[in-house]
């Protein structure tokens, strides 16, 4: 049995495109149904345009613009379908990669740019309100998903959550991957969650390697059954349809923005890139593997469906040049980055003034007026 | 109006007076609840202000740091108790590589008043693990704040400045001390609570420390007086950043500096701080900086203790030595 033909596993959307529910996502058809044409579209164009931001960002990094890009390829279902399943007002986690899940928030794709390019350690704000309430970028697997649950339990202390009104609870959605769940952080995360009813939803995208150790050195049961030990409620999906991700996410979210407490959700998806620039996929895994996944493409499947409910070539057009533009002006803007000054490595260590950072700035000016003024 | 407390009091009634003046304030750690921490430092604060302000947690140290940046960026001040010294290695990544650093990846947008109260050092004959001087991990860290009060009236006020703080801060309660009694002006904070203090004038050597260590020195000031030396003692109380202003007028005074620590010496605070000192008074200087620290050894069995940390008499030895240049 592989991990698709888990009974469990929640899919809507055949491989091909075809509308064909397992028996599993029979409850979340309702939802789906609910989804309005342009909505669907929506999904569409998110996927496309990433994924042209993020070959464009896989070759900037190529040509030297970028220290390291994170692909984000074949996974866009999963985070377009989770993203689009958060409201406004609820808070959201990423790890790295997730580049749609910052984008469809508002986060300006340039500011993962700059974070890859060097020029920051974050990029955007989280509390300016164009973000979205859409966290920066952590790099140190499952950290976050502690983060977030605590956020989750201010929630929880504030009455956010579970007030009987949708318009108004508020939850969190914090990403992570198949490698981060072996983290203690994760664990942790989840045993806070579980004791403080936390609304949060921990969407795990097992994208079956962490760098090169498949997913089996990483656990002999299937993740999302871990959640269960906690007292979590927890689900496993097909990452790489983008509706039973899309449904399964806003019906978690929903009840844990009512007040439900925590639940888990496991999206099945493969990363059909490198784990990033870095590394070389070809030394850990068959082209057979890659064959196989790449026809499950999230892309190729929902085009599928979407030509066969009568979209038009026009929108598909105008999807790919969407894409194409984006990943247009990315290139233009990451050329014209400029530099940063060196009085920002002391600028925001501490919010208050500290001794030691003074001096050593002071001294620094020093010392450049010092060869300024040799140089003279 | 002032009180006679001891240390453990003292910070339980500053506790108490920053949960009663800021609502955003709220205590979490293990076994902090009903049964008021292993040293009844929280004791009654559940009672008074409620499970939701005073958070008996699950026994996760690297969960309770983790989502007391959560809590934070929600706009919470979170206060937590690490339950002792050695425990708050689970959570060092959650300090070092997270709550040190959120503000600066947030170039200032987010900030992190997140307080960690550690009961830490020796003279208290515990087991392993119970018994550690971790100043130095944190005080190389960027982005934390390291203090460490040695009386009440410190403890009393700087828990709640520390609370204050928009920065994180990691306070070291010296645990040997928690039984110590002093007078606790509970009207007027006496020092900023990155300042050093002066507590004891002398004319011939400077001796330093923090923590359970200034009770000794001022031990050792006491015989050394009764043998014809004077020496001038320092409370460091800020360990990151440390307030030279105090140590280096002394030490252009005395010509002398002894500093003593409880933690091993190798690459420490003292050993920062005796390079600084000499960098910055090197001509005022009659002998080098002298440290007397613990050995650099695991902290040993509690029955060897006594022979591991500095006492009075140790650090006599190194006021001889530096007498003696």
């Amino acid at each position: 049995m592989t991990p698709l033909d888990d009974p469990a596993l929640v899919r809507v959307l055949a491989a091909d495109g075809t509308l064909a529910p397992t028996p599993a996502a029979e409850r979340y058809l309702p939802l789906i149904d609910a989804l309005t044409d342009a909505e669907l579209e929506t999904f569409y164009r998110d996927m496309v345009s990433i994924r042209a931001f993020d070959v464009q960002a896989t070759n900037l990094q190529r040509q030297g613009q970028l220290a390291l890009w994170p692909p984000s390829f074949g996974q866009e279902a999963a985070q377009v379908g989770s993203a689009r399943a958060a409201r406004a007002q609820d808070h959201i986690f990423p790890s790295y990669r997730e580049h749609v899940v910052t984008r469809i928030r508002g986060v300006d794709p340039l500011d993962i740019i700059r974070l890859m390019r060097g020029l920051t350690h974050g990029g955007w704000d989280p509390t300016d309100p164009k973000n979205g309430n859409t966290h920066i970028y952590t790099l140190v697997l499952g950290a976050q998903t502690l983060h977030a649950t605590g956020l989750g339990m201010g929630l929880v202390f504030d009455g956010k959550c579970g007030t009987g009104d949708p318009e108004r609870d508020e939850a969190v959605i914090v990403y992570y991957g198949d490698g981060a769940s072996s983290q203690g952080d994760v664990h942790e995360a989840m045993v806070f969650a579980a004791s403080f009813q936390t609304p949060e939803v921990f969407f795990l995208q097992n994208n079956q390697w962490a760098i090169s150790v498949p997913v089996a050195t990483q656990s002999r049961s299937p993740l999302y059954k871990r959640g269960e030990g906690y007292g979590i409620p927890s689900t496993q999906v097909d990452g790489n349809d983008v509706l039973a991700s899309y449904a399964v996410s806003k019906l978690a979210l929903d009840e844990a923005r009512a007040g439900g407490g925590p639940r888990a959700i496991e999206a099945m998806t493969y990363r059909m890139g490198a784990h990033t620039t870095s590394d070389d996929p070809t030394k850990y895994r068959t082209s057979d593997e890659e064959k196989a996944w790449a026809g499950r493409d999230p892309i190729a499947r929902m085009r599928a469906f979407l030509e066969a409910r009568g979209a038009s070539r026009q929108f598909f057009d105008d999807a790919d040049a969407e894409g194409a533009a984006l990943a247009d002006d990315v290139r233009v803007r990451t050329n014209e980055l400029g530099s940063i000054p060196r009085a920002h490595m002391f600028e925001s260590v501490y919010s208050e003034a500290h001794a030691l950072i003074q001096e050593e700035q002071r001294w620094l000016d020093d010392y450049e007026a010092s060869m300024e003024g040799g140089a003279e | 109006m002032s009180e006679n407390l001891p240390i453990s009091r003292a910070l339980n009634a500053g506790l108490r007076r920053a949960l009663e003046t800021n609502d955003r304030v709220l205590l979490m750690g293990e076994d902090i609840g009903p049964l008021g921490g292993v040293f009844r430092v929280t004791e009654g604060l559940q009672k008074d202000f409620g499970p939701r302000r005073v958070i008996d947690s699950p026994l996760a140290e690297s969960g309770i740091v983790g989502t007391a940046i959560g809590l934070a960026m929600g706009g919470f001040r979170p206060v937590l108790e690490i339950q002792f010294d050695g425990f708050v290695f689970p959570a060092f990544d959650q300090i070092t590589s997270q709550l040190a650093k959120i503000t600066n990846r947030h170039e200032g947008a987010v900030r992190m008043p997140v307080v960690i109260r550690i009961p830490y050092g020796g003279h208290i004959g515990a087991v392993e693990h119970h018994q550690e001087s971790p100043e130095a991990y944190f005080t190389h860290t960027a982005g934390l704040r390291v203090v460490s009060p040695s009386n009440a009236n410190d403890a009393y006020w700087m828990i709640q400045q520390a609370i204050d703080s928009p920065d994180p801060v990691v306070f070291l309660e010296p645990k040997a001390k928690y039984w110590q009694k002093g007078e606790v002006d509970l009207e007027a904070p006496a020092l900023p609570l990155h300042a050093s203090r002066v507590i004891r004038r002398g004319t011939d050597v400077t001796l330093v420390g923090h923590g359970a260590m200034v009770t000794t020195l001022l031990q050792a000031a006491a015989l050394a007086e009764s043998e014809g030396t004077s020496c001038e003692v320092i409370d460091l109380r800020s360990l990151s950043p440390v307030d030279y202003g105090p140590l280096l007028d002394s030490v252009r005074r005395t010509g002398r500096m002894v500093y003593a620590q409880e933690a091993p010496g190798f690459t420490s605070l003292g050993s920062e701080i005796a390079a600084t000192v000499m960098e910055k008074a090197f001509f005022a200087l009659e002998a080098p900086v002298l440290r007397v620290s613990g050995f650099d050894v695991p902290f040993p069995p509690a029955k060897l203790e006594g022979t591991y940390l500095p006492d009075a008499d140790r650090i006599l030895e190194a006021v001889d030595r530096s007498l003696a240049y």
